[in-house]
C-alpha cells in the first residue's frame, strides 16, 4: 500500500499543476483575481509530492523487494543509511527528489512572496507548476519509481558500490536544490516577462532564492569536488569531466545572475540582460541534468544510459527552454533600461563581472560540447580535456579574481572615490607574492604563479569593503560579500599550491620497502585481507615520516559482491601545511603490491575557500531575509490576509 | 535590442538541441579504434609466457600469410568464452599467436586447459607495454596481420561465433 499511495499522490499533484497552469492562463487573458486559489493548490501540490517522496524513502528504508525500483538498486545487507539514501541514488529516484524540490519550492514562493506584484506572481506559480508538470508526466509516464514487481524477489541488485559513501547522502539533493532554487528564479523571469514587470520589486523576490540556490550549488560542487578527490583515488579535484562542467555551468550563470540582479534591485538597469540570466541558468540545469540522467557523456557519472528517457528529458528541454527564449524575443525589446550609468562605476565593474563569467560560461559550454559536434559533423572522435580549459579559462578567472577585488570598491552610478589609492598594498602584497615565487621556485608555471599573485592580492584587496568603515556597523550583506570574495583567494592559493608543488609517486613496493614523495619517506608494513558488511578488501598499512614522528595509513582497495566493483579507498592523512594521500592498488602474486603516493601542500585550501565562499553566500541571505522576516513579525496579520 | 540580435539565443539553442538528439538517437561508440591499422607492427620480442611453446617477436608474423594476433589474459572473463571461437578458426586453418597481458604462467596453462589451446605462439606482456603500442585499449582484441606483417583490421571486445565468415573472408582479402 505504501507505493501505491506514492503513485497516487504524484498523479493527484500532476492534476493540480494542470489545474495551476489553467489558472495562470485564465489570469493572463482576464482580469480575474485568482492569487488566493493559485498559493492554495501550489502549497497542496508541494505537500502531495513530499507524500510521494516519503513514501518512496519508506520502501527503501523497509527494503521492499516488491518494488522493482528497491530491487534493482537496493539490498537488505545495506547499512541503514545507504538504504535510505538509494532512494535517491538512482534515476527514478532522483527524478522524484526533483520534481518535489520544485514543487515544494513553489509552495514556498506561494507562502511567503509578497513582494511582486500580483499578476507576476499568478504567472510566475503557473510557470513552476508547469515545469514540474513535465516532470511529472516524465516519472508517471516513462519512470514510474512505484512499479512493483511479482512474484517479489528475496532480496536486492545493490547499489553501485562508488555511490556507497556518505557523500551520497548530501551531494545530489544539494545539487538539485540548488538547481530547482535556479527554476524559482526562472519562473519569475517568465512571469515578469508575460506581464511586463521587470522591476526592482522582482528583482528583490527573486535575489533571495538566486542566492540561496547558488550557496547550495556551490557547496554541491566543492563536495563533489572533494567526493571525486578521496573516492575515485585519482588525486585530483577536478578532472573536467562532463558532468563537472554540467554543474559548474548552471553555477556560473548564478553567479553572474547573482550580480545582476543586484543592479536590478538597486538601479532598476541591466533588465533584460538580468532576465536573459535568469533563463539561462535554469536552462544550464536542465542540460546538466540531461546530460548525467540521459547517459549521452561518456563520465563517471554516466550510471544510467536510457535513450527513451533521454528523448523525453530532450522534449522537455526543448519546450521550457526554448519557450523562455521565444519569450524573450518576443518581449525582451518592450523593457525598458533604468537608470543610466558611467564608465567606471558599481555597475559596470558588475557588466564587466557578468561578461567575463558569461564567456568563461560559454568555453565551459563548448569544450564540454564540442566532441559531440565535431562526431556529428565530421565523424571524427576527440576529447576536450583539461590542457584546453585551464589554458583557455584559466586566465580569464585570474582577470576576473583580480576584478573582484576593484569593483566593490566602486560606488554606484559614477565614481567618485579615489580606488587605486585604497589599493596599495593589496597590490603591493601581489608583487611580493610574485617576487617570492620567483625567486624561492622558478621552475613553477605561468598560471600558479599568477594564481599566487592573485590570491595574495585578493586576499588584502577583498577586506577593504570592511575597512573604510565600523566593519560592525556593515550590512550582513556587505559582510558576505567579502567573506565570499575572500574565500575565492583562498580557494585560489590551494589551487595554485596544488598545481605548482604536487609529487606524486606511482611504484610497485613489497613489504618493509620504503618510498619517496616530497619530504615524505613512506614504508609499506604490510597488507592484510579485511571484510565489511557487504565487501572485502585488501588493507594496506603504510608508516609515513618526515623527519620525526610517523603516522600510519591504511589505504584498501576494495571488492563489493553485489554488484560486482572494484573501488579504492584512499587513505588521507591532512596536515596543516597540506595533505598525505596513498591508494593502494592490485598485488601481484610474488607479494608486490602497486602503490600511489601524492603529497599535496595546502590542498584543503581550495574546499576551505569553496565552503567560505558558501558561507559569505548564508551571511548574505541571512541579511536579506532578517529584515523581511523582523516585518513580518511586527504584522501579525498577516496569516488573517492569506487565509 | 534588435530583433536580429534576440533571436541569436534560439538559434544557438536549436543548434545544441539537435546535436544532443543526434548523440541520442546515435548512442556514444565507446571502442576506441587503433591508429597502428594500416601500418606495420611495431618492432618487438616478447618472451614465451609458458614453457613449451615459443614466445612471440615481429619477425614471427610476416610470414607471407595473414594470421590473427589474440590479446587476451587468464583474469579476463569474455577471453574464456571467446576461446570456442578462436578454436573453430584454428580447424578451418587460421594461424593465431597470443598476447597474454599481465598474466602469469600458471594461470595462463589452467586457462588454456580449461578453453582450449588455438595459439601457435604466446608472448607474455607482463607490463601491457605491447598492448599499448599496438593501439589495443583492453581484452580481449584481435588483429589481422597481412603476410608482410602490416596491421589490417582490429576486432575490439570477444569474437563470437557471427563474426567468424567476416574473418574469414577478411584474411582472403589479405592474402
Amino acid at each position: 500500500m505504501i507505493a501505491e499511495t506514492g503513485l497516487a499522490a504524484l498523479w493527484l499533484a500532476a492534476g493540480l499543476a494542470a489545474y495551476q497552469f489553467l489558472l495562470m492562463v485564465l489570469a493572463l487573458r482576464s482580469d480575474i483575481v485568482v492569487t488566493r486559489p493559485m498559493r492554495a493548490v501550489a502549497v497542496v501540490q508541494g505537500v502531495l509530492t513530499l507524500v510521494a517522496f516519503a513514501m518512496l524513502l519508506l520502501v527503501f528504508a523497509r527494503s521492499d523487494m516488491s518494488v522493482a525500483l528497491v530491487f534493482e538498486n537496493s539490498n537488505s545487507a545495506k547499512p541503514f543509511i545507504y538504504k535510505v539514501a538509494g532512494a535517491w541514488g538512482n534515476h527514478e529516484g532522483s527524478m522524484l527528489m526533483w520534481v518535489t524540490i520544485l514543487a515544494i519550492a513553489g509552495a514556498f514562493v506561494a507562502l511567503f512572496s509578497r513582494r511582486t506584484g500580483e499578476r507576476t506572481l499568478v504567472a510566475a506559480l503557473g510557470s513552476q507548476a508547469v515545469l514540474a508538470l513535465g516532470f511529472y508526466a516524465f516519472l508517471l509516464i516513462a519512470s514510474n519509481p512505484f512499479a512493483r514487481l511479482w512474484p517479489p524477489p528475496p532480496d536486492g541488485q545493490g547499489l553501485n558500490a562508488l555511490l556507497q559513501d556518505p557523500g551520497l547522502a548530501f551531494h545530489p539533493p544539494t545539487l538539485y536544490l540548488g538547481y530547482v532554487g535556479l527554476s524559482v528564479a526562472f519562473s519569475f523571469a517568465v512571469g515578469a516577462l508575460l506581464t511586463g514587470e521587470v522591476d526592482a520589486r522582482l528583482a528583490r523576490a527573486m535575489r533571495p532564492w538566486v542566492l540561496g540556490a547558488w550557496i547550495l550549488l556551490t557547496l554541491g560542487i566543492t563536495a563533489g569536488s572533494y567526493w571525486a578527490y578521496y573516492e575515485l583515488g585519482w588525486g585530483g579535484y577536478w578532472f573536467w569531466d562532463p558532468v563537472e562542467n554540467a554543474s559548474l555551468m548552471p553555477w556560473l550563470a548564478a553567479t553572474a545572475l547573482l550580480h545582476s540582479i543586484n543592479v536590478l534591485a538597486a538601479r532598476g538597469a541591466l533588465k533584460a540582460w538580468t532576465m536573459m540570466l535568469a533563463v539561462i541558468a535554469f536552462s544550464m540545469s536542465m542540460v546538466g541534468t540531461f546530460l548525467v540522467r540521459s547517459g549521452i557523456l561518456t563520465s563517471v557519472h554516466a550510471f544510467a544510459i536510457d535513450p527513451e528517457r533521454g528523448t523525453f528529458l530532450l522534449a522537455l528541454l526543448a519546450i521550457y527552454v526554448g519557450a523562455a527564449f521565444i519569450l524573450f524575443a518576443l518581449r525582451g525589446a518592450t523593457l525598458k533600461e533604468g537608470a543610466p550609468f558611467e564608465l567606471v562605476s558599481r555597475e559596470s565593474g558588475l557588466v564587466v563581472n557578468n561578461l567575463l563569467l558569461t564567456v568563461i560560461l560559454g568555453i565551459v559550454f563548448v569544450g564540454t560540447l564540442y566532441p559531440l559536434f565535431v562526431e556529428a559533423l565530421s565523424g571524427e572522435k576527440l576529447s576536450v580535456g583539461a590542457p584546453y580549459f585551464n589554458a583557455v579559462a584559466g586566465p580569464l578567472a585570474l582577470v576576473l579574481a583580480t576584478l573582484v577585488g576593484i569593483g566593490p570598491l566602486l560606488t554606484w552610478r559614477s565614481n567618485r572615490r579615489p580606488v587605486l589609492g585604497r589599493l596599495k598594498v593589496p597590490a603591493l602584497l601581489g608583487a611580493a607574492a610574485l617576487v617570492i615565487t620567483v625567486i624561492l621556485a622558478p621552475r613553477i608555471g605561468v598560471l600558479p604563479r599568477l594564481g599566487f599573485t592573485v590570491a595574495a592580492f585578493l586576499i588584502a584587496a577583498s577586506v577593504l569593503p570592511l575597512v573604510s568603515r565600523n566593519p560592525l556597523r556593515a550590512p550582513l550583506a556587505t559582510w558576505g560579500m567579502v567573506v565570499a570574495h575572500f574565500g575565492i583567494a583562498v580557494a585560489l592559493t590551494g589551487m595554485a599550491a596544488n598545481a605548482a608543488f604536487s609529487s606524486e609517486r606511482l611504484a610497485i613496493a613489497r613489504p618493509g620497502e620504503t618510498l619517496g614523495v616530497g619530504p615524505w619517506q613512506v614504508e609499506l608494513i604490510g597488507v592484510t585481507p579485511t571484510a565489511g558488511k557487504n565487501w572485502t578488501a585488501n588493507e594496506a598499512e603504510l608508516r609515513a615520516s618526515r623527519g620525526s614522528g610517523a603516522v600510519t595509513l591504511a589505504p584498501e582497495s576494495r571488492y563489493y559482491s553485489d554488484p560486482p566493483t572494484e573501488t579504492n579507498e584512499s587513505a588521507i592523512r591532512t596536515f596543516w601545511d597540506g595533505q598525505l594521500y596513498t591508494v593502494v592498488g592490485k598485488g601481484d602474486p610474488s607479494g608486490a603490491w602497486q602503490l600511489r603516493l601524492w603529497w599535496k601542500p595546502f590542498v584543503t585550501l581550495i574546499w576551505a575557500g569553496g565552503a567560505l565562499v558558501a558561507f559569505g553566500g548564508a551571511l548574505a541571505l541571512l541579511g536579506r531575509l532578517l529584515p523581511f522576516l523582523r516585518r513580518r513579525r511586527s504584522e501579525p496579520d498577516w496569516r488573517r490576509r492569506y487565509a | 535590442m534588435s530583433r536580429g540580435l534576440r533571436l541569436i539565443p534560439i538559434i544557438l539553442f536549436l543548434f545544441v538541441l539537435s546535436g544532443l538528439a543526434w548523440r541520442l538517437v546515435k548512442p556514444a561508440d565507446t571502442a576506441i579504434p587503433s591508429q597502428m591499422i594500416q601500418r606495420p607492427v611495431p618492432q618487438f620480442a616478447l618472451p614465451p609466457a609458458l614453457p613449451g611453446k615459443p614466445g612471440l617477436a615481429t619477425t614471427d608474423l610476416a610470414t607471407g600469410r595473414p594470421r590473427l594476433i589474440n590479446i587476451f589474459a587468464s583474469w579476463c572473463l569474455p577471453c574464456a568464452s571467446e576461446g570456442k571461437v578462436l578454436q573453430e578458426l584454428n580447424h578451418r586453418g587460421v594461424s593465431i599467436d597470443g598476447i597474454a597481458v599481465r598474466d602469469t604462467p600458471d594461470a595462463i596453462a589452467a586457462f588454456l586447459a580449461r578453453n582450449g589451446d588455438p595459439y601457435e605462439r604466446i608472448g607474455a606482456d607482463r607490463q601491457s607495454e605491447l598492448q599499448i603500442a599496438l593501439g589495443s585499449s583492453g581484452v580481449p582484441e584481435t588483429f589481422l596481420v597481412d603476410g608482410r606483417g602490416v596491421l589490417r583490421r582490429q576486432y575490439i571486445g570477444p569474437l563470437t561465433d557471427a563474426n567468424i565468415p567476416g574473418v574469414l573472408q577478411e584474411l582472403e582479402q589479405a592474402r
